[in-house]
């Protein structure tokens, strides 16, 4: 199969570490990966912070660098669902009809990397291994926006030597929510507080989920209280074969 | 006196700042933590009992959105059955129209007082100020609204609005304010809220025997049949529609639903959204005046206020979809931790931030739209499946845009959005954005992450390490490690790279 | 111009999305039970759902009904009770209670003062374990069940549909209607529900198994 990875601008700059993970795990599946140099943003912080016209182009060229592939494959939850739910409005208001028709071909085409793997590739055993004590924050747009449901689960519990713990209120929302962090930087630290205080509840080394946006809000908790606990996108300990993934 | 000055509380911050204060207050954290995690476990349950309770959120949004596509139309229904039924139809276009309504249906009746059941829609338009201006007193008999009149205190949740109030507070309220208007307290008052409810039911007790004028609000109104409905839980909406002479009812337009037969849907969805019971205690129906029974003067003022300007907003007007359950406040992770006065409105929550710009103006209460992270927890629960994240971006557009036409200079966040979308547009601009990104974060990273970030970022960095970006990016690493024989497939992406 | 005129004309310019051609009726609703909801013990539901409100009830043959009812207002110790015109003499038991008819009615201070009301019910509800009364004969005007502070109600096995649709499909919507769930409760301290506050604190619940 030919599959485009979408690393999103965040991970492109940030968390190349994940897009290489997916690189590695797609094509240890026999599957082949293409990065289309082209590719930006989703326009996803434009569009949620009311800069709807601003994120056009960036709608447009993502439909244009993301057209004829077999299935675009993206590790953001987020970005998927701005793809998935926002490209077509962004396209008919401020588009015209040859954008939305162009639109309306990609978007199907477009899957959140554990929506690929389980639907589409149909594997839950990735033939990973890591022996660590893991639990998962599902993000709220994977949770409901795009509806993984258990699918990433699925994928971490067929990881031969993980310990995975249950994270206590796993859906309640970590308070990132993009620009809302910063316009609403006291409730979001309230929201964290809690979220930080959950994750450590359950021991964990490390702490997975599939958007490295809310894992750098989370993990900037962490991080800052000097708890010791990693974070590390699904995808790389999907990725991981050896002891040590870090 | 304007619609506008009652949804919004003149006087209170931005969302940001009024919320500041709130989270300092740990007792209302603890109240409001408490409160709304015993209600999301009691909603989640009887939710589950119903196996076709999604089905009937289809079909409450289906309903919903098809009279709310011909609302004109319904309404007229509705005015020639109430009237047909003995009851009496008036029209306000705005709060300052409905209250000299019933203020005059008031002053008719030659009383002095009004009992009041406990409305969202009477609020919303400060009736009981309007009435005490016309020497009139409005006795709330909702026991939260009670708390809150003899509080002088701001409701701040929408089924339960002194949610922020404590058994303690309430029980020092009680003994402090009772005896100001009407039977004091009894000697001996403990919080247990047992004994909280019985002082109510004494104190109120003489004010329902002699009223003879009541204010209701509606939850529902079938235009076939012209019936009203009032979903209570206490007996005091019965006490008001009953015992009284006269009754007057604000109801927004937007309550209207086309026949009697729907209520079967609402009467399933909201008890089980709102307490999370699978029935509220008590639920009046009444179809104009019947005779030897309840009062013999009936008036329906329908009330726009707003709606109108909502309903012409083809992505914002599925908020006038909503019953006032409040199931959406108890599972936002931002009201739960800021409670409802920060968002400075009679309507807060998830429903307020979507609901409040609409009927005031988005330029009036232009922090809302952005309260919230788009969890998405808000729609989940939503039984008349409001998409609250979809309104709430649409109406983030509309502040943008209104602060667009207000200023000569865009704003400093406008530039940078501008600015970021003109590197996020070009992969070429990206990727030199990046290199710098990467030498700069070299000169303050340690160990891979940042302490402390400049401007605006110093919020995140208050409180929270940041990652430095990666030394190379993804699009680098694959262009240095990966040969050209695979980018032979990715030419007419590779071609837009000289934009 | 008038309120009626400026609301009915901004609802027609807010609605110009609207095409013209569609009418009001061209939306299909479904409606009606979507699923079973009661399961086929539909008395027994009722009787339990009711009893979680903690309303008080018992299951009697039709020939033991009187005596539950006088039961029940021994348990409270009533010293009068209301009776509504049309209700059947066969269901009230003779006892140390006064018996207060509404002919001609009873003022709110006569209501306030008398201890309980027996009346019979309109419909019930199973999965809710709700009794619907619409005020006809046997159950009175509103005022009657609203302000003794024990109501009594006689439920006959026919009268309880298995679950909301059902029950308002029998209902008259041009009569008045309450719908009662328990006794009156409230959960505005703290969403904590506490039984009894303005309407009856005490329901008890008497079900006529049919023969």
């Amino acid at each position: 199969m030919r599959i485009a990875l979408f690393i999103t601008c965040f991970n492109d700059t940030m968390f190349p570490s994940t897009g290489r993970a997916v690189t590695e795990l797609l094509e240890r599946l026999g599957h082949t990966v293409e990065f289309p140099q082209g590719q930006t943003c989703c326009g996803q912080m434009h569009f949620n912070t009311g800069y709807r016209r601003e994120a056009l182009p960036m709608v447009r060229r993502f439909t244009e660098v993301f057209a004829g592939y077999d299935a675009v494959v993206t590790p953001s939850g987020s970005c998927a669902g701005m793809v998935r739910d926002h490209h077509r409005a962004v396209a008919a208001r401020y588009g015209d009809d040859g954008l939305t028709e162009a639109v309306e071909q990609v978007v199907p085409m477009v899957y959140e990397l554990s929506e690929l793997l389980v639907d589409v590739l149909g594997v839950t055993d990735v033939g990973a291994y890591f022996p660590h004590r893991v639990t998962y924050h599902p993000t709220c747009h994977s949770l409901r926006m795009l509806r993984v449901g258990d699918r990433p689960l699925r994928l971490l519990r067929a990881v031969r030597g993980i310990d995975l713990v249950e994270l206590p209120a796993a859906e309640s929302c970590c308070g990132f929510g993009g620009t809302f962090a910063l316009k609403n930087a006291d409730v979001s630290n309230a929201m964290l507080a809690d979220k930080v205080r959950h994750v450590l509840d359950t021991g964990s080394e490390f702490l997975t989920a599939g958007d490295n946006s809310c894992l750098t809000h989370i993990g900037g908790g962490l991080s800052r209280l000097r708890t010791g606990v990693g974070t590390l996108h699904l995808a790389e300990i999907l990725a991981s074969t050896e002891g040590d993934a870090q | 006196m304007s619609g506008a000055d009652n949804v919004v509380w003149l006087g209170t911050p931005a969302f940001p700042e009024a919320a500041r204060g709130a989270l300092a207050d740990t007792r209302l954290r603890a109240n409001l933590r408490r409160a709304t995690g015993t209600i999301r476990d009691k909603r989640l349950a009887v939710a589950a009992e119903l196996e076709d309770w999604e089905e009937l959120r289809e079909t409450a949004a289906a309903i919903k959105r098809h009279t709310l596509r011909h609302l004109d139309h319904h309404l007229l229904r509705l005015e020639k059955a109430v009237t047909a039924a003995g009851g009496t139809v008036h029209w306000a276009a705005d709060a300052a129209e409905a209250n000299r309504i019933v203020t005059g249906l008031v002053e008719a009746t030659g009383e002095g007082e009004v009992v009041k059941v406990k409305s969202m829609a009477t609020q919303e338009i400060g009736l009981n100020e309007a009435l005490a201006e016309a020497g009139i007193r409005a006795y709330e008999t909702d026991l939260a609204e009670l708390i809150v009149q003899l509080g002088g205190d701001r409701p701040s949740h929408i089924l339960v609005p002194a949610i922020h109030r404590g058994r303690s507070e309430i029980r020092e309220i009680f003994r402090r304010q009772m005896g100001q208007w009407g039977r004091p307290a009894p000697e001996g008052l403990t919080d247990d809220p047992r004994d909280l409810a019985e002082a109510a039911r004494l104190h109120l007790r003489e004010k329902f025997l002699r009223a003879k004028v009541a204010v209701s609000g509606a939850n529902f109104a079938a235009a076939d049949t012209g019936t009203v409905v009032v979903v209570e839980s206490e007996g005091n909406g019965r006490m008001c529609l009953t015992l009284p002479e006269t009754l007057i009812t604000v109801m927004g337009i937007e309550k209207v639903l086309p026949s009697f037969a729907d209520l079967d849907v609402f009467l399933q969805l909201l008890p089980r959204s709102s307490t999370g019971e699978r029935m509220n205690p008590y639920t009046s129906l009444w179809t104009g005046v019947t005779e030897g029974d309840g009062p013999q003067d009936f008036h329906l003022v329908l009330l726009d206020n707003g709606r109108t300007a909502t309903l012409a907003d083809e992505v914002g007007r599925q908020a006038l979809n909503c019953i006032r359950c409040s199931a959406c406040l108890n599972v936002c992770p931002v009201y739960e931790r800021t409670g409802g006065h920060a968002y400075g409105s009679v309507y807060p929550g998830p429903i307020g931030a979507v609901l409040t710009p609409q009927l005031v103006g988005v330029e009036n209460a232009a922090s809302l739209p952005f309260a919230s992270t788009l969890c998405g927890a808000c729609y989940d629960a939503c039984p008349v499946k409001i998409n609250i994240p979809e309104v709430l971006a649409h109406l983030r557009a509309e502040a943008v845009e209104a602060g667009r036409r207000d200023r000569l200079l865009p704003t400093t966040e406008a530039l940078a959005m501008k600015a970021a979308a003109a590197v996020l547009s070009s992969p070429k601009r990206l990727a030199t954005a990046q290199r710098i990104a990467a030498l700069g974060a070299r000169l303050v990273a340690r160990d891979g992450r940042i302490g402390f970030l400049p401007g605006p970022l110093a919020r995140w960095s208050a409180t929270r390490d940041a990652p430095a970006p990666a030394r190379e990016s993804m699009r680098a690493w694959w262009r240095r490690t990966r040969t050209t024989r695979r980018d032979e497939s990715r030419t007419t992406a590779e071609g837009k790279e000289a934009r | 111009m008038s309120g009626r005129e400026t609301v009915l004309s901004a609802l027609r310019t807010a609605l110009q999305d609207v095409p013209g051609s569609e009418s009001p009726d061209d939306v299909p609703v479904p409606h009606g039970r979507r699923a079973d909801h009661a399961g086929p013990d539909i008395v027994g539901l009722f009787t339990e759902r009711a009893a979680e409100y903690r309303a008080t009830v018992v299951r009697v043959p039709a020939a033991g009904a009187a005596a539950a009812v006088g039961r029940a207002l021994a348990r409270t110790g009533a010293r009068s009770v209301v009776l509504p015109p049309g209700l059947p003499e066969d269901l009230v038991s003779q006892g140390p209670w006064s018996r207060l008819e509404d002919v001609p009615p009873l003022t709110v201070d006569q209501l306030d003062a008398a201890d309980a009301v027996i009346t019979t019910i309109a419909a019930a509800i199973a999965v809710t374990g709700t009794v619907t009364l619409d005020h006809g004969p046997g159950q009175g005007r509103r005022a009657l069940t609203l302000l003794p502070d024990q109501h009594i109600c006689v439920v006959r096995a026919s009268q309880i549909a298995p679950d909301v649709p059902e029950a308002l499909s029998r209902l008259d919507p041009y009569r008045p209607l309450t719908l009662v769930s328990g006794p009156s409760a409230t959960s505005d301290i703290e969403l904590d529900r506490v039984e009894g506050v303005h309407g009856p604190r005490v329901l008890d619940i008497v079900v006529i198994e049919d023969a």
